[in-house]
């Protein structure tokens, strides 16, 4: 039996114009099969001049955005949505624009006494202005080597390198300012890598199972994530239950604190003395082939497109305008 | 009917999973290893959008074909003779269509049988017959530097290892070549063939002479060298006659590949191996073992149009297209291009070949100008070897000369863009000096103008 309810259509949002379009349309193309292997209806649609007078002909849809990147993540769509009163699926834009920006992300988590990597944002100009030997040299004497530089605003590690010494600095800055006029240095974190999602399927969010990732190469890069059988994957992550509960939790928290709904995905570190860091958050995290949600998703027991479909449902019973973010912090898996 | 799934799964469903995402990883040849996404190659899926100057692609223009007189062909084909022609056919490929490239080869001074020519899908397949047939994994490929990044996948494809050889403005090196053939010999490596382009070349842009072919050919005898000239561009030049192709200059040390994509229509995929009888005969037995045979339909609809169209007049109006095209990218380029900039200047075919200002890395760039809505090509797509970061390719094949000249304008805010933060983080190690293994994936796909 179908369960797409009173539902009379899904749109499926994705590609656009940002560096991951080619993410972007993967991630729709899974989703698009799931939903509709739950008989739900779906119109895949790009980002175009088009798709303001679609969404006025399919009255009684649900967007479903997998824009990933700017003009995807970033909130600007998703204003849109809420400008017109279409039910969509995700955080709502002011939301996503704080979410998106690793810079203010990490600001906004580390307020709330999350552990967060020593971080500095800056645009390009400020190396301009203040010269940038001496910023360089700064930067080495207060973070430290090795670091992570990367652009504020981006994902698939797009933009990303690590820095060991000071010599590597200034062409790393440049590789990241390619995707952005702002970047983020911030201290590396030495550990094992694990990614928590949070859904919320209209009673409350839930941390599925810890995705812990393991490149063959030593660095996730965007090689190692959209290259089938580059990384493996263990879920739930090979860690101790504790370790396990603080991820979880951790998760729930930046869900919460950054007042997402339902659907994120936190990237997080684990120190060898078994203390999640919050690395970043993901509003449309990547639904394709290769990446970590799904598999969390059917480690905890649901298909794909039972869990997408519940989230359409969710979204078109709270209807297309903004409802006030729910207080409790949520369930772990 | 949808699979019935609890609500709440619960604790007792929670297995491990250590998973890789494919299934069949511990299967795959040692030559698949190196299949892997690429960040840049992922970029040209934002070349499609029409917001986007693309620069990049390779796709013909063939908005000037007659549809109609091709749709009038077609229908003819079908009713007259459609049982024939899509049925199987000849493993070589059919006889009409083998006397016809006969008769296009003329042109280009090439005297050959139908009988010596074997039919390909696209000649891309041709060299990919080629290759499997002479090459072990090992094996060396002599390429120009640059050279064709469809070429450098075939090689690649079949573990051979791909030795650059430097061009000039009049195409490949003799002394660089006899340079490279010397070496190679002294190590004990094993030469298979030659690769060129010698026509308007993909993706430098330039032609080799006729003295040049002559000093080449003359240099291939006396190594034993075996020649693969592949020749797509060779009647799209846009002065005068064609060149003579290596071919009719040598018929014992040269194969030849040519092909309809460029003349009349890529998406028919008719190409062609003109080579000796010995090879011809185990090219046959790999395209059956490949494909049984090559498409019997394009092959009659291409020898169809041939008969029944001026076909000679319509390689005119291409050419004449791609000159206008040719000037508005030149226009552009004088008018746009930052100081330090220097490229070729192309007699025909498709593309230019830039050579950047020092420091300023295409590749890493090329983010920056998806951003300004402009993409090409980094010139690493056209090395085996991890060079090219300090050029690009530019097509003017597809794009309006209009589009062509904004699109020279918004690389050249690139340009000026990159320059800035050179100044600001200093000269960039030398690029050419920082190799990565990267190649013929870095290129956009063939469907992409």
């Amino acid at each position: 039996m179908a369960d797409n309810g009173y539902l009379q259509t899904v749109i499926v949002l994705s590609g656009g114009l940002s560096h991951e379009r080619d993410v972007s349309l993967r991630s729709g193309r899974r989703v698009s099969q799931a939903l509709r292997s739950r008989g739900i209806e779906v119109v895949e649609s790009d980002v175009d001049s088009t798709l303001l007078s679609r969404l006025t002909e399919l009255t009684g849809s649900v967007v479903f955005p997998l824009l990933h990147g700017e003009a995807g993540e970033d909130g600007a769509l998703r204003e849109v949505f809420e400008l017109m009163g279409v039910p969509f699926v995700g955080s709502v834009g002011s939301a996503c624009r704080v979410a998106f920006d690793k810079s203010i992300a990490t600001t906004v988590v580390g307020a709330a006494d999350i552990r967060t990597p020593t971080q500095v944002a800056l645009p390009y100009e400020t190396f301009q202005e203040l010269g940038a030997g001496v910023l360089v040299k700064a930067l080495g004497d207060q973070i430290g080597f090795p670091m992570m530089i990367k652009p504020s605003r981006c994902g698939s590690a797009l933009g990303c390198s690590k820095v060991t010494r000071a010599k590597e600095l200034p062409a790393a800055m440049v590789g990241a300012y390619a995707y952005g006029s702002v970047a983020v240095i911030e201290e590396f974190v030495e550990g094992t890598e694990v990614t928590v999602a949070v859904v919320d399927r209209g009673d409350g969010p839930i941390a599925l199972p810890a995705v812990e990732i393991r490149p063959d190469s030593g660095v996730y890069d965007y090689t190692a994530r959209y290259t089938a059988g580059a990384t493996r994957f263990l879920c739930p992550a090979e860690v101790i239950d504790s370790v396990t509960n603080a991820c979880a939790d951790l998760a729930l928290q930046v869900h919460a604190v950054l007042g997402l709904r339902d659907l994120s995905r936190t990237d997080i570190i684990i120190t060898p003395a078994g203390e999640p860091v919050f690395l970043e958050v993901n509003v449309a995290p990547g639904m394709t082939e290769t990446s970590a949600v799904p598999l969390a998703i059917e480690t905890a027991g649901w298909s794909l497109g039972k869990m997408c479909a519940d989230l359409v449902h969710a979204a078109a019973a709270r209807g297309g305008r903004s409802n006030p973010l729910r207080a409790s912090i949520g369930a772990r898996w | 009917m949808t699979s019935p799934e609890p609500e709440e799964p619960g604790l007792e469903r929670l297995r491990r999973q250590d998973t890789r995402l494919d299934h069949y990883i511990d299967r795959y040849a040692a030559r698949a290893h190196g299949m892997t996404a690429s960040a840049i190659r992922a970029l040209f899926a934002v070349a499609n959008r029409p917001e986007v100057v693309s620069l990049a692609g390779g796709m013909p223009n063939i908005t000037d074909l007659p549809l109609d007189v091709v749709g009038s062909v077609l229908n003819d084909l079908v009713l007259a003779d459609g049982r024939r022609a899509m049925q199987y056919g000849s493993g070589q490929g059919e006889p009409m269509i083998r006397e016809a490239i006969c008769e296009v080869m003329r042109l280009e001074n090439i005297s050959a049988h139908p009988d010596d020519v074997m039919v390909s899908v696209g000649s891309q397949q041709g060299l990919d017959l080629l290759t499997r047939i002479f090459c072990n994994p090992g094996d060396v490929v002599i390429c120009e530097a640059p050279s064709y990044v469809g070429a450098l996948g075939v090689f690649r494809s079949y573990q051979c290892e791909v030795v650059h050889v430097a061009m000039d403005e009049q195409g490949l090196n003799p002394s660089a070549l006899a340079d490279a053939l010397r070496a190679l010999r002294r190590a004990g490596r094993t030469v298979k063939f030659l690769y060129t382009i010698p026509n308007h070349h993909n993706p430098a842009g330039v032609t080799q002479s006729l003295d040049r072919r002559l000093e080449l050919l003359h240099l291939a005898e006396r190594a034993d060298l075996l020649v693969v000239e592949d020749n797509p561009y060779g009647l799209l030049g846009f002065e005068g006659e064609p060149i003579p192709a290596l071919r009719s200059l040598n018929e014992r040390q040269v194969i030849y590949l040519g092909s309809f994509s460029k003349t009349f229509a890529p998406g028919f995929r008719v190409g062609w191996v003109l080579a000796p009888h010995a090879v011809r005969e185990k090219l046959v037995l790999a395209q059956e073992a490949a494909t049984l045979c090559p498409p019997v339909f394009s092959q009659s609809a291409v020898a169809a149009y041939l008969a029944n169209h001026d076909w000679r007049g319509q390689i005119k109006v291409f050419r004449e297209m791609y000159r206008e095209r040719r000037d508005a990218m030149i226009t552009g380029l004088s008018s746009h291009m930052p100081a330090g900039t220097t490229w070729t200047y192309p007699q025909g075919g498709f593309f230019v070949w830039l050579t950047l200002p020092p420091g300023i890395d295409s590749h890493a760039m090329l983010p920056r100008a998806v951003t300004a809505r402009v993409a090409y090509v980094p010139g690493t797509a056209f090395y085996a070897d991890g060079f090219g970061s300090r050029h690009m390719r530019l097509s003017y094949c597809f794009p309006t000369p209009e589009r062509i000249i904004e699109g020279t304008r918004r690389l050249g805010e690139v340009l000026e863009y990159e320059a800035r933060m050179l100044e600001i983080f200093g000269t960039a190690d030398e690029p050419e000096s920082d190799r990565r293994a990267l190649g013929p994936r870095e290129a956009p796909g063939p469907d992409q103008p």
